[in-house]
């Protein structure tokens, strides 16, 4: 019965040189490696696409100028720059609005920039108050007590034909 | 039966699978294994629960952000057992996250993670932290107003990350905002990515436990020492090893079982978590908050100072992952009997009462505004009409009384002002309500003089003793500050509800 050795020598003898072997052994990772390749780019470009092809930002009517009161912040909703059919309500979002004068709106975003909890108006105290951390702000946005580090972000708003429009934004963070 | 037989054996000649389990299920171990070595093999037994209750819901879960919150309400209302499938299903995750910690521990307090098996507890540590992801992502796949306010706030810790940090949040989102592609992400994630993680490390795991082979249960005042470890280990399995099965594996089948039925009988009576509001990004009130493992995290974020938090978001867990890494390459010979190790214990005993500390005050959160807060009632504040009573309805409409309790309404945010007029004066109260604080907003350009002074009267008026009108109306007059009011009328403050 032969031993290891001699069994490894007679395949040696029988099959590829030493050198062709590891030259065969080479190429064959090097396949391998090309065969990942080849389905790894179109797999991870498509699971990090999202962060290449961004929907562009689009201006979102949210009333008329008149149903705002001037010194009123109001929630108002609004649809995603690009929502998909199947996005349901999860494509609605929302900003605090409000009308400091009579051409003049600040949109606020509804996120705290603390952790991004939303950030409810309390008309009566004039404060934004967030559920989470207690973080408040004034109604001007800036930071009144609690965590929050930053101002709440704003949306540009604009006037257009009678109507308040929205830019859509990304998520604010903080 | 000849013919079964038959078959067996052309089976097994064709593949020696039955032998190969065979020799696995009866591999020696050590002796005198006992009960402290059952959690491994529960946490594995309630991966895979999770694994046939998840496949179970995914026959009818829709991984569409438009048609999941339906989904789940037909699996939790009209789908036959569908209430007690969920409920496993969470109850599961409970148990692999407490199993799975109480696994470290116990690795930990024995030293079982010493030479040889240092890199056995690596992989442990990752499955740690893979379980814990699949909590948090489970969770969001429960698809109501929680979960997506919880992928906010998941997305806005990602941001903290420097350079990558905006990259990784639209990443979570799979977009720039939440919308169509983030359920379909994190159910990818939930349900592929990670339990395929799982699957991988897990393989090693066990791998490694059959490599190394079971550590022996530690004795006091005997170290492990590299340079003889596999001799003496090795004497002791051909001296006086077990089979595994069923020598040791009785007792992990019967801990299993109880924890399998464990699972079913909390399905049962608790079922699943409710449901909240359709996950719509415009509904605003909300209080998002994680399931009960990362709860004390979440308080953590509460407490800590608030410059903190962006540190804290970052290195925390980072941090955690080094040490925890780090233990067996720092310690991987001597004592291994807890006995020995006060240091290790008083580890595990900080550790744990700190997280327990945080959880029970996660439980109250008292730094959440008490939003759900009604006005105090007249009996309360001693006074229906006149300073007092307007002061104590602009202590509600002000928004104080979301953060600061009086007899028992109230939030818990600041201080408790029961009793606030024995301790701070007129001016004491004026300046804090003018000028805010840490926590608080300053209110100067939000109250009038007249509101001011309302507020403050009925902040005076919250004493142990009754308040004599005159004393405080002589107060107010001395102070120069406003008019005497005739109808001032203070009552005895109820302590209670």
């Amino acid at each position: 019965m032969a031993t290891d050795s001699e069994q490894s020598e007679q395949v040696t003898e029988h099959g590829f040189s030493p050198e062709r072997r590891n030259f065969v052994a080479r190429v064959s990772i090097g396949l391998m490696g090309l065969g990942a390749l080849i389905v790894a780019v179109p797999v991870i470009g498509f699971i990090i696409g999202p962060l290449i092809r961004r929907a562009p930002d689009v201006w979102r009517p949210v009333g008329k100028v008149d149903d705002f009161k001037i010194g009123t912040t109001v929630k108002v909703a609004f649809l995603d720059p690009s929502p998909l059919a199947w996005a349901g309500v999860t494509a609605q979002t929302a900003a605090w609005l409000r009308r400091k004068s009579a051409d003049e709106f600040v949109a606020f975003a509804i996120n705290c920039t603390h952790l991004g909890c939303p950030v409810r108006w309390l008309a009566k105290a004039n404060l934004f108050m967030c559920p989470c951390h207690g973080g408040v702000y004034y109604a001007n946005g800036e930071v009144a007590g609690g965590p929050p580090p930053l101002p709440l972000f704003r949306y540009p708003v604009r006037i257009s034909q009678g109507q308040v429009e929205i830019r859509t934004s990304a998520v604010p963070l903080g | 039966m000849n013919l079964l037989r038959r078959v067996v054996d052309a089976f097994e000649e064709r593949t020696g699978l039955l032998k190969l389990m065979g020799d696995l299920a009866r591999h020696p171990v050590p002796p005198d294994t006992g009960w402290w070595y059952v959690f491994g093999s529960a946490t594995a037994v309630a991966f895979i629960v999770q694994i046939v209750t998840g496949i179970a819901l995914s026959t009818a879960y829709i991984s569409s952000s438009g048609d999941a919150y339906q989904a789940l309400q037909f699996i939790t209302t009209r789908a036959l057992m569908g209430n007690v499938l969920r409920g496993m299903h969470f109850f599961g995750a409970s148990a692999m996250v407490l199993l799975v910690g109480i696994h470290a521990i116990q690795v930990f307090l024995m030293g079982c993670y010493k030479y040889p098996r240092e890199f056995n507890w690596i992989t442990g540590v990752v499955l740690l932290f893979l379980t814990l992801a699949m909590g948090f992502t489970g969770q969001l796949l429960r698809w109501d107003q929680t979960a997506v306010w919880s992928i906010v706030v998941g997305a806005e810790q990602a941001a903290r990350m420097p350079v990558i940090g905006g990259m990784l949040a639209h990443f979570m989102l799979a977009g720039k905002t939440l919308g169509a592609a983030t359920l379909s992400r994190f159910f990818a994630f939930h349900v592929f990515f990670i339990p395929a993680l799982i699957f991988a490390v897990l393989g090693i795991h066990l791998y490694l436990v059959l490599h190394d082979g079971i550590s022996e249960p530690p004795v006091a005042g005997k170290p492990v020492d590299p340079a003889t470890y596999h001799a003496s280990y090795d004497k002791l399995i051909k001296e006086r090893g077990v089979p595994f099965w069923p020598d040791a594996a009785w007792r992990d089948v019967v801990f299993a079982v109880a924890v399998i039925a464990a699972i079913v009988i909390l399905a049962v009576v608790f079922g699943p978590p409710k449901l909240s509001k359709p996950p719509n990004p415009s509904l605003l009130a909300r209080d998002p908050s994680p399931d009960w493992y990362l709860l004390w995290y979440y308080a953590l974020l509460a407490l800590i100072p608030h410059k903190m938090t962006t540190p804290t978001i970052l290195l925390a867990p980072l941090v955690a992952i080094i040490v925890l890494i780090l233990v067996p390459i720092v310690s991987n010979k001597g004592e291994r009997h807890p006995r020995n190790r006060p240091w290790a214990v008083g580890a595990v005993i900080v550790i744990l009462m700190m997280i327990g500390t945080l959880w029970a005050e996660a439980i109250h959160e008292p730094w959440s505004p008490a939003f759900e807060a009604k006005p105090l009632p007249a009996v309360l504040v001693g006074a229906s009409q006149g300073p007092v009573a307007d002061g104590a309805r602009l202590f509600y409409d002000k928004g104080c009384e979301f953060c600061h309790r009086i007899s028992g309404h109230g939030g818990r945010r600041g201080p408790d002002l029961t009793y606030v007029g024995d301790r701070l004066t007129k001016d004491d109260l004026t300046i804090r309500i003018m000028n805010g604080g840490y926590n608080m907003p300053a209110y100067s350009g939000n109250l009038s003089p007249g509101d001011l002074e309302d507020l403050v009267i009925f902040l005076r008026s919250r004493r142990r003793a009754p308040a004599s009108v005159a004393a405080v109306n002589s107060e107010l007059t001395n102070g120069g500050q406003a008019a005497v009011r005739k109808d001032f009328r203070v009552a005895p403050v109820r302590a209670s509800r």
